[in-house]
């Protein structure tokens, strides 16, 4: 079951069974967005508060497989306090991880592991890529935070 | 005939093949079925031998062809027990016969108000097409709903019934397995002036099918569920209301004249089969239905409630509740469909370690959100039984679950 093992790393089982930063926050002067995962019926709610370009508060809602849940739960713990700027590079990041390479973003040709590297627990989420169809859950919150910028955007 | 399972599991080249290490568990017929060697063998022996375009040319080998397709066509009819074949038209799948219904039927006799009565266990394909009416010509929408037990709750189906131009319901649920009385709800949608759809993408390729005795107006259906190729659907409709309704697309084949200034439509079935068909794909669901013949409906169906009482008792006994099984127990009413909830392990979850262990079961909302929304779930795990699965098959998702139990609780 090495496989398994893989895509189960321990800290995304804890994270999955204990979530960090789940619940919701009011709007305004939060924003919100939700996505869904329309395969699997997986459903999430983010909420960020942004102070001056810092992402000062950020909860997490839904329901979900462990791998949406447990990913969208280590994405609130490594955003909170960075800078809009810091984020987005985080966001680029994982996306690398994920082998989801956005074109449109500069620099991305040979740095992908040097760029990973600073991730943290989110490491952890490698295993994904080798189950295609689970990558959806792992960037269901990443794409929902997204759609909170755009939110930010046009407030 | 007798019905050997073992022998059955044969027919089928991918159940047994060396890609797989001749052990896959495949549980996720109600999404789509094996084929047998012989639809295999159909399909390519009609390109190697058959193919030119149908209807159209006079050389022997287009004659051959049409042949060939209006056979199949012949056979569908019988196996349905339509009394005249005109009444199958070829769609690509169940999905665009309850469209075609819809678009055509719908679009010609219903207005502001008028009610399409659905029940509460339909998949996607059968609400979304009355949704679309519900937005283009004001009808409404209207649901029967459930028992606890996932039965449909007709007591208060006279009600329900007030100003119901169709009534359309599945004739077993992709979810549930619930099988609905679908002859009185048609008895009941005719009493009151409408018609009855029903929906038979799971019916039809587990139990013996008679439309006079379903007593519905239209019957939809999809060939790979079936053992059948997929791109090919069915809807068998009254030939009265096939004659009266206008034509769903329009192009070649459909017509018996076109000029500039306007055109005429084909007689029935043509009239519905704009453009080239997908002639080998009916041509292999011909030769699904000469398999399913073969083993006969009333073996299918018998092996499959046994099976299911097997599936049912061995689950119970060797998880109690720490396994939900959504829907009727009760094997009279239902089919081969288990939707399960398996510890508080989410359904992605379930299958992802399922299919480390060769199981192949669905987890989703399986096309029926607003079900699922009932049942109070986002997803279940569906495990779903054909002709050529049997007790080892049930035993090994049983194994399966103790592992992932076992794997997520470490
Ligand atoms: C009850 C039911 N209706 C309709 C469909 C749609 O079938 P198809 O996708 O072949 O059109 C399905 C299959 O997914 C089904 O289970």
């Amino acid at each position: 079951m090495s496989g398994l093992e893989d895509l189960y790393r321990e800290i995304i089982l804890d994270h999955y069974r204990n979530p960090r930063n789940q619940g919701e926050l009011e709007v305004p002067p939060a924003v919100m967005a939700e996505g869904f995962n329309p395969l699997c019926g997986d459903e999430v709610k983010v909420h960020i508060k942004v102070d001056d370009g810092v992402i000062v508060d950020i909860k997490f809602d839904g329901q979900g497989c462990s791998i949406s849940q447990s990913s969208a739960s280590m994405m609130t713990t490594a955003i909170t306090g960075k800078t809009l700027e810091e984020v987005e590079g985080i966001i680029y990041s994982f996306k690398q991880l994920m082998s989801i390479h956005e074109k449109s973003l500069e620099g991305g040709s040979e740095t992908v592991d040097s760029s990973t590297t600073g991730l943290g627990d989110l490491q952890a989420l490698q295993g994904v890529v080798k189950f295609p169809v689970r990558i959806k859950c792992a960037t269901l919150g990443w794409n929902t935070l997204e759609q909170c910028f755009e939110e930010l955007d046009e407030n | 005939m007798s019905f050997d399972v073992s022998d059955i599991k044969k027919d089928f080249p991918l159940l047994s093949c060396e890609e797989h290490n001749n052990s896959l568990i495949y549980l996720d017929s109600a999404a789509t079925s094996q084929k047998p060697q012989k639809v295999i063998d159909a399909v390519s022996s009609y390109y190697e031998e058959i193919n030119a375009n149908v209807h159209r040319g006079a050389y022997r080998l287009a004659e051959k062809a049409t042949t060939a397709m209006e056979d199949a066509r012949e056979k569908i009819s019988d196996f349905i027990k339509s009394e005249r074949s005109e009444e199958i038209i070829f769609t690509k799948n169940a999905t665009e016969s309850i469209n075609l219904v819809a678009k055509s039927w719908g679009a010609a006799n219903l207005g502001e108000g008028d009610v399409v009565l659905l029940s509460s266990l339909e998949h996607h394909a059968n609400i979304v097409p009355w949704h679309q009416l519900a937005e283009s010509q004001g009808i409404e929408v209207r649901w029967i709903p459930l028992t606890e037990s996932g039965l449909l709750d007709l007591t208060d189906l006279d009600r329900l019934l007030e100003g119901v131009k169709l009534v359309a319901v599945s004739g077993a649920s992709n979810v549930l397995g619930t099988v609905p009385p679908v002859r009185t709800l048609a008895d009941a949608a005719h009493a009151v002036g409408a018609l009855c759809l029903v929906d038979a993408s799971q019916y039809v390729p587990h139990r013996p099918t008679d439309v006079e005795e379903l007593g519905c107006d239209f019957l939809a259906f999809t060939g790979h569920k079936m053992c059948g190729p997929t791109g090919i659907g069915v809807l068998w409709g009254r030939s009265e209301l096939l004659e009266q309704m206008p034509p769903f697309l329009g192009g070649g084949e459909m017509i018996l004249d076109v000029t500039q200034e306007g055109f005429t439509s084909n007689t029935i079935p043509w009239k519905f089969e704009a453009g080239t068909p997908p002639i080998s794909e009916i041509v292999g669901l011909g030769a699904a239905v000469d398999y399913l013949e073969s083993v006969g409906m009333d073996n299918v169906l018998e092996h499959e409630r046994t099976l299911t009482t097997y599936a049912l008792q061995t689950l119970k006994d060797r998880f109690g509740d720490e396994l939900i099984i959504h829907g009727p127990h009760d094997v009279s009413v239902r089919g081969g469909v288990l939707s399960l909830a398996y510890q508080d392990i989410h359904p992605h979850d379930v299958s992802q370690v399922l299919d480390d262990h060769g199981v192949c079961v669905r987890a989703g909302h399986h096309c029926a959100k607003p079900l699922m929304k009932l049942l109070g779930v986002g997803s279940t795990v569906r495990a779903s039984l054909y002709l050529y699965n049997d007790e080892s098959d049930v035993d090994a998702l049983a194994d399966a679950l103790e592992a992932t139990g076992k794997f997520f609780s470490r």
